[in-house]
């Protein structure tokens, strides 16, 4: 009869639906689930990737969705840690259910990138010049500003395509902690945090998202974090230091930056190192960092992290260089290793 | 013929030009979409396409593999949700005789519908990510089978309709219950053309991607929990084409290309069957 | 239909299918019902100038929803401006005008439009709808780049870009409604338009005037089908928050930012903000749907004669 076999054929389908799908769940892997900044994206996934040749039942899920994002679904526990390159504040801290620890993963630079028909060789930024781009003051690329601190360089007339990101980033709370220290008038206008009300602009999703922008569209500016230039072949420009220097992008320059907050760095590693004085420092730096609850529920994710945490700080800088981000100064990785004990396993 | 005749026929012949001009305007972007989907994307279509996990960012190679079985559980999920939701609630609405219930599924039915796929992905992360605190293949399924419901309904619904009374009073006069009527007499005779409107509603779906986005979340390895995330080919097709690595640009395009054949596939096999059965009623 | 009568077979099966569509009610409503609870913080404190102010400003947060409401409706009437006469003429075409045998292919074919997903238009749309919108944008002169419709810097990723898009992913949707509308207009009435000596194009118009109930409501289907489109629009139009009347401005939709936003809103309020937008799209395409729907529906029943079972065999077989 027709009625059974349509019965029968429906329980048949829901069984093997369950048998199949329950197979997958017997498996002895242990996945974690992450979210977070696109900024350091290249090195974790470098890092999961190889962590799960070394341990290959240890499974890193990392969904790169922007430091804000990271920040939120950490908050909303809908992910065991969080990623972010702009520290979560106050109010954030507080609205965590359990206290939330932050450790530094590595460094990096956000470089401006651009797209100039006619231009490949290297421009010069000062960080007014950048803050009156963003704001939307300067609007075409001959602009006198910009010509002044770039002789010799033939700039056209192309109207300026402003590119920056839609989503909640931490590369944006670097960028933006930059620009509100060189221009009190970018400070009172957009402020800092990891999403802001730029007064111009294109939105773009991800780092991926901003570099993609440029790299398609002509007469474009934006900023991204420096392996996406790198890894992209787009041009990026150097930017003027508080020594006045114009300094490119380098894991030397990056590591300068760092230099006086090693020095004191609080207990808590929320650190801000961006326009950072000293000769060769690159101004636009920053630390990014990996975000645990102290007291997590689940203890065997908690114990792989540290784990993973310890082989990250240690084994796992070497890849940082080839990857365009500098390696944790050595003092401050004794600091975090100590600070990993406080996690309760 | 006069004058008035001779401009009478000429704008008739004049707008029907028009006419046929609209479905030519309307086949060109069909052939340049379909096109450009081939020409980039089957460069890239080989086995490891196929068969590799993603690789690290930055680095050429790997594939879509486990993005593409996610796509497959995750419509599946959906289907066993919505299958048994919308054939149900349709014969309701047709074997009910106009009770008020029945009108209000039939709005009900017809609201779900028009109710932006976006939206739906925000109401399953209310109802399904945030109270479990994990994003979840569940939660995606979830989503897209709301999205099936109101078409498997209203495919029920037109099917049902079309089966002649004659057949359900000649079960009731044969002494059946309307239960019975309905599901060993009428149902199956409408069953064909519900499996086929299935068929094209779980092609549809397959290609859905915004109610995914922060339901299924996403992953970066082999997974088919359903506790636990999951790739689908979707989302990973929006990911990689806003990325701006060449290599993941044309892994997007590869992608496009099995999306868009798998719902092709399955349009033309449904209305393929659609044909034989039609074939097969008239002759029995 | 008769209505149930009676026994305990007949209730059983009246229970197990009415809770279903029950279940499918619950949902509906659920979906309202969550939506505001998710979005009541955003309501209490912003009110009626939510959709009013066009800051958005998270950081401040302050949140003003008028740039993307703006955003959507300019974008999917464009779309509609472009895609009606097209849509229409295809359903004309297809239902009055087309020789029998070309008529399965060609509806197989228009259909294929609607059965791209929309990731697809998205991605064609990044690759070759921008580059080549950049380069028209590039090419005009520029007196004609004075004018509001136009102005802006070549981005490429626009209103335009969108309403394009939209307009070829609803043309598919709009004519197949319409080809049903037009079908259900009895033939009495082109027979008796032929019959006073009309030619093929009078008679439509006979059969276009009866069904123009029907053809409106098929119109503002696909116009809500435009307004809740997320993928292909969010790819194009460029996800910045601005109220331009220029095509080639990049603007924002209500359904665009929550798909960027959404998993990234740190604050409660932010987030609340969000779905109060998704609220307010739910309701939008409801009554546009619902209105539409309910034209089509007086249209089509008004417009079909009933059918004696034995007739309904026949035509099933002429099918």
């Amino acid at each position: 009869m027709k009625l059974h076999t349509l019965r029968g054929w429906r329980l048949a389908a829901a069984g093997a639906c369950v048998i199949a799908l329950g197979a997958g769940v017997a498996a002895q892997k242990l996945q974690i689930n992450g979210a977070g900044a696109t900024f350091p994206y290249p090195i974790y996934s470098k890092w999961f990737s190889e962590y799960n040749k070394l341990h290959p039942n240890i499974e890193i899920n990392y969904q790169s969705i922007g430091s804000g994002g990271g920040i939120r679904q950490l908050t909303n526990q809908t992910v065991f840690f969080g990623a972010t390159d702009g520290p979560m504040t106050p109010a954030q801290l507080a609205a965590a259910p359990g206290r939330v620890l932050h450790f530094p993963t590595v460094l990096g630079a956000v470089v401006p990138i651009y797209n100039i028909p006619g231009v490949t060789g290297e421009l010069k930024f000062s960080g007014v010049v950048l803050a009156d781009v963003f704001l939307g003051k300067i609007t075409r690329w001959n602009d006198a500003a910009i010509m002044k601190i770039n002789p010799g360089v033939n700039l056209p007339s192309t109207p300026i395509a402003v590119a920056r990101r839609s989503d909640g980033s931490g590369t944006t709370y670097i960028f933006v902690d930059y620009l509100s220290k060189v221009s009190a008038e970018f400070k009172t206008r957009v402020g800092v945090n990891t999403a802001v009300n730029w007064p111009v602009g294109l939105g773009g999703a991800g780092n991926e998202g901003v570099a993609g922008l440029v790299k398609q569209t002509p007469g474009a500016i934006g900023y991204v974090e420096l392996i996406y230039a790198l890894q992209n072949n787009i041009s990026y420009g150097s930017v003027q230091n508080a020594a006045g220097e114009f300094v490119k992008a380098t894991t030397a320059a990056v590591t300068k930056a760092a230099a006086e907050a090693v020095k004191a760095m609080p207990a808590d590693f929320r650190v801000s190192i961006t326009n950072a004085p000293g000769a060769g420092v690159y101004p636009i730096s920053s630390f990014t960092w990996l975000l645990f609850y102290e007291n997590p529920s689940n203890k065997a994710m908690a114990k792989t992290m540290v784990e993973f945490m310890q082989w990250a700080l240690g084994d796992g800088q070497k890849f940082a260089e080839e990857l365009g981000y500098a390696a944790v100064p050595a003092p401050v990785v004794q600091l975090e290793l100590a600070a990993l004990k406080k996690i309760k396993l | 013929m006069t004058l008035r005749d001779l401009r009478r026929r000429t704008v008739s012949r004049v707008m029907t030009l028009f006419c046929a001009g609209s479905v030519i305007l309307a086949l060109i972007p069909v052939g340049l979409i379909l096109f450009f989907v081939v020409k980039q994307g089957i460069g890239s279509l080989d086995w490891n396409f196929f068969s590799q996990l993603p690789k690290p960012v930055g680095e050429t190679g790997g594939g879509m593999a486990n993005a593409i079985i996610g796509s497959l559980v995750v419509t599946a999920l959906g289907a066993v949700f919505a299958i048994p939701i919308g054939i149900m609630s349709g014969i309701y609405i047709v074997e009910s005789g106009g009770t008020r219930l029945g009108s209000l599924a039939r709005f009900a039915a017809d609201t779900l519908n028009g109710v932006p796929s976006i939206v739906i992905g925000v109401f399953v992360y209310a109802v399904a990510v945030l109270p479990f605190k994990t994003f979840t293949a569940f939660a995606g399924g979830l989503a897209l089978g709301v999205m099936m419901i109101p078409i498997i309904t209203r495919t029920t619904e037109e099917l049902l309709r079309l089966v002649p009374m004659s057949l359900r009073e000649g079960a009731l006069a044969l002494g059946a219950t309307r239960g019975r009527a309905v599901f060993t007499v009428v149902l199956p005779a409408a069953l064909p053309g519900i499996l086929t409107g299935v068929i094209l509603a779980l092609a549809r779906i397959a290609g859905e991607t915004a109610p995914l986005l922060f339901t299924a979340f996403g992953n970066r390895y082999w997974s088919t929990s359903l506790d636990q995330p999951i790739a689908t080919l979707t989302v990973q097709i929006y990911t990689y084409a806003l990325s701006p690595y060449e290599d993941w640009h044309r892994q997007a395009w590869a992608g496009a290309l099995v999306l868009v054949t798998l719902v092709f596939v399955c349009s033309l096999l449904a209305r393929l069957a659609t044909r034989r059965l039609q074939r097969m009623h008239r002759a029995g | 239909m008769k209505r149930f009568v009676g026994g305990a077979g007949d209730r059983g099966f009246r229970w197990a299918t009415g809770s279903f569509a029950l279940l499918l009610i619950v949902i509906v409503v659920g979906i309202g019902i969550v939506l505001w609870r998710e979005s009541i913080l955003s309501i209490r404190a912003f009110g009626f100038n939510f959709w009013r102010t066009s800051i958005w400003d998270p950081v401040a947060g302050n949140f003003g929803a008028a740039p993307f409401i703006w955003g959507t409706l300019y974008s999917s009437v464009l779309a509609l401006v472009i895609a009606t006469p097209i849509a229409i003429g295809i359903a004309i075409f297809l239902s009055e005008l087309c020789p029998e045998w070309l008529r399965t292919p060609l509806v197989f074919l228009t259909e294929l439009l609607a059965a791209i997903p929309s990731i697809v238009y998205g991605l064609w749309g990044i690759f070759f709808l921008i580059p080549l919108v950049r380069s028209t944008q590039s090419s005009i002169p520029a007196w004609l780049a004075e004018f509001p419709l136009f102005t802006g810097a070549p981005y490429g990723v626009s209103m335009g870009a969108a309403a394009i898009i939209l307009a070829i992913m609803i043309v598919p949707f709009t004519s197949s409604v319409a080809r049903e509308v037009l079908r259900s207009v009895p033939l009495s009435q082109r027979e008796g338009a032929y019959a006073l000596g009309a030619t093929q194009w009078e008679a439509t118009r006979v059969v276009l005037h009866y069904a123009r109930v029907g053809i409106f409501g098929a119109i503002m289907l696909g116009f809500g089908r435009a307004l809740g489109e997320t993928m292909a629009v969010t790819m194009v139009i460029g996800n910045s928050a601005r109220i331009s009347w220029s095509l080639f401005e990049p603007q924002y939709t209500m359904a665009a930012v929550i798909a960027n936003e959404f998993k990234e809103a740190a604050d409660d309020l932010h987030l609340h903000a969000l779905v109060e937008i998704g609220l307010v799209l739910f309701v939008i395409t409801l009554i546009v749907n619902l209105g539409s729907r309910l034209l089509i529906w007086r249209m089509t029943r008004e417009g079909r004669p009933r059918v004696a079972p034995q007739a309904a065999e026949s035509a099933e077989a002429a099918a």
